[in-house]
């Protein structure tokens, strides 16, 4: 389980991410994240058989509310710090042909 | 200002010996002489706190006040805030001006609490150090040479060096205990789900929780009483009976059993921070409390365990940072992929980017269950550990940190020792319990230590009464920074 990340395991993991990373970054990464990954190697050892996984501090359940409107419409205050925006549309690179 | 209490301070103001007004200015003059050195705040817009204390004014004039209305608060950067900007210590955020206010904001507003501003932060409350903010590092009040501890840095520095009476913070790993033990202050990271999450920038989902931070234990109960409350808006919020969280202070110590755990005495931490937390247990002994040796015995495990569950959460949640919407987005790109790779890897720092890396590492194909199930096994274990050394104490009791502030730079290059100053803070996170830190001493260098409590879930009341009963007989939480330029 602990094998080291090699330079490519990185820039698969950047790309996961949707963070570009150069060779330059990624070697320098690389030895962080495998000091990091041996600290958490740690917890392998442990056997957690029939331990159920605790994904949460309190054991609660999803609240349901009422199915009614209750939000205001507030779409120019929001896209109001949007980086691009035209006609109540957030504007983003061509994606379709 | 000599009593610079919350108590006090309101007194003052309802007494009419000072106006909201007036005590903002004095606060706020003190921020200009002092920020430039601390680096404590990112936003301070006099305008607008000195609106927000004319119309606490106007609540006390009417007759209309509580408890704490008129005394001012610094918010950390975290928290969003209407009309102010919120950068969470980001370049990601650096022009983000939130459109609503957090639901703690929201409080505190009602209370009629004035903001002073916005309180400097570890990137998306990653470090602990205040040094990854893309808004420089914020130093420590005692010595401008060491960091202030993290990632509530600017909230911690600005109460020590009393820029403000009192700050929020938020707490995932430590982030309100550790940088209140290196400052020399008082902070309280509640139980899981009793303080609103909605409008807090989202880190780590299952372990943030805001909390107040003060310089002492009273004034930490005040500002708990505005803070709590269940919340529609965050689905974890719970709904539970409003408590007085002071209804207890007063109470006596006789008969409390003080738990201390073999774990957080053991190999790796500071022999001053040792000697200045036993000679607190033998003063809280004097005031009646027992102590029982207890074991935690897979606190050991934390660490690993939340680098794989805080960086899983936060490459979930931080994946809404992708320059479409809100904040930065890069100046040069060719398709919108180009567009989001660009953005993210422009707009987090080094530490923010590993953290997401790591989590997308751990929460991918063929990994999931050698890491995350793992550690959420082992979360599981570490809670139990806790509800069986409850059974023998009423509280747990231990060091903050490893050891006091460390000098800047001492740590930034080597993301593991960073890491380790969380070793004794995490575990509450895990279980969801409620921890604080209070004053307890100095190092040989004049730098503040700090002593930890641990309570059982919403046992606030009582960590509070423990924690103001040993400040009633110790003056370590009163000191303040001298000769601050």
């Amino acid at each position: 389980m602990s094998q080291a990340l090699t330079q490519d395991d990185v820039k698969r993991i950047a790309r996961l991410a949707r963070i570009e990373i150069d060779d330059a970054q990624a070697q320098a990464t690389q030895a962080q994240l495998n000091a990091i990954f041996d600290l958490i190697a740690t917890m392998q050892a442990v056997n957690t058989d029939g331990i159920a996984p605790m994904a949460h501090a309190q054991e609660v359940y999803q609240r349901l509310r009422d199915d009614d409107v209750t939000e205001t419409d507030r779409h120019a205050a929001f896209q109001s710090v949007a980086p691009a925006v035209e006609n109540g549309l957030y504007l983003v690179p061509k994606v379709i042909e | 200002m000599s009593d610079t209490s919350l108590s006090a301070l309101a007194a003052q103001l309802a007494a009419k010996q000072i106006s909201s007004r007036e005590l903002a200015q004095q606060y706020l003059d003190r921020i200009a002489a002092l920020n430039p050195s601390i680096n404590a705040f990112i936003t301070v817009d006099a305008h607008k706190t000195l609106a927000e204390a004319a119309d606490a004014d106007a609540l006390i004039a009417a007759g209309k006040a509580g408890p704490l209305t008129g005394v001012p608060i610094a918010h950390k950067d975290i928290f969003c805030t209407h009309g102010w900007l919120t950068t969470c210590g980001s370049k990601m955020l650096h022009n983000f001006v939130a459109p609503y206010d957090a639901h703690v904001i929201q409080r505190f507003k009602a209370a009629g609490m004035p903001s002073l501003g916005k309180t400097n932060m570890d990137e998306f409350a990653m470090g602990s150090s205040n040094e990854t903010s893309y808004f420089g590092a914020v130093r420590n009040p005692w010595n401008t040479g060491y960091v202030p501890g993290g990632s509530s840095g600017g909230a911690a520095a600005c109460v020590a060096a009393r820029m403000a009476p009192a700050a929020t913070g938020t707490d995932t790993g430590g982030s309100i205990r550790q940088p209140a033990a290196l400052c020399g202050i008082t902070g309280l990271k509640p139980t899981y789900g009793l303080v609103s999450r909605f409008g807090m920038i989202a880190f780590a989902s299952s372990l943030d929780q805001a909390g107040p931070m003060a310089p002492s234990a009273k004034d930490c109960a005040l500002l708990l009483n505005v803070m709590t409350g269940f919340d529609p808006n965050d689905s974890t919020s719970l709904e539970r009976q409003k408590e007085d969280y002071t209804r207890d202070l007063d109470k006596p110590l006789t008969g409390l059993r003080v738990g201390l755990p073999r774990e957080f005495f053991a190999e790796g931490l500071n022999n001053e921070v040792a000697a200045a937390v036993e000679a607190a247990v033998a003063e809280l002994k004097r005031l009646g409390a027992t102590t029982v040796e207890i074991s935690l015995a897979n606190s050991g495990l934390a660490i690993p365990v939340y680098y794989v569950l805080a960086p899983a959460e936060a490459s979930s949640n931080l994946s809404r940072f992708d320059g479409v919407r809100y904040g930065y987005r890069a100046p040069e790109y060719a398709t919108l992929d180009d567009m989001y790779c660009k953005t993210r890897a422009q707009g987090f720092g080094a530490e923010v980017r590993r953290r997401i890396m790591i989590g997308a590492y751990v929460l991918s194909h063929g990994y999931y269950d050698a890491y995350y199930l793992q550690a959420q096994k082992i979360r599981r274990l570490i809670a139990d550990d806790f509800s069986e050394a409850f059974e023998a104490c009423d509280i747990i009791l231990g060091p903050t940190a490893p050891g006091t502030a460390f000098r800047l730079g001492e740590k930034s290059d080597d993301p593991v020792e960073m890491y380790l100053n969380d070793l004794y803070t995490i575990p509450a996170n895990l279980a969801g319990l409620p921890g604080m830190s209070l004053p307890c001493g100095f190092d040989s260098s004049g730098l503040p230590i700090g002593l930890q409590l641990v309570g059982n879930y919403f046992s606030e009341a009582k960590m509070l009464n423990v924690a103001h009963q040993f400040q009633r007989a110790t003056d370590w939480h009163a000191r303040a920074p001298e000769g601050l330029r």
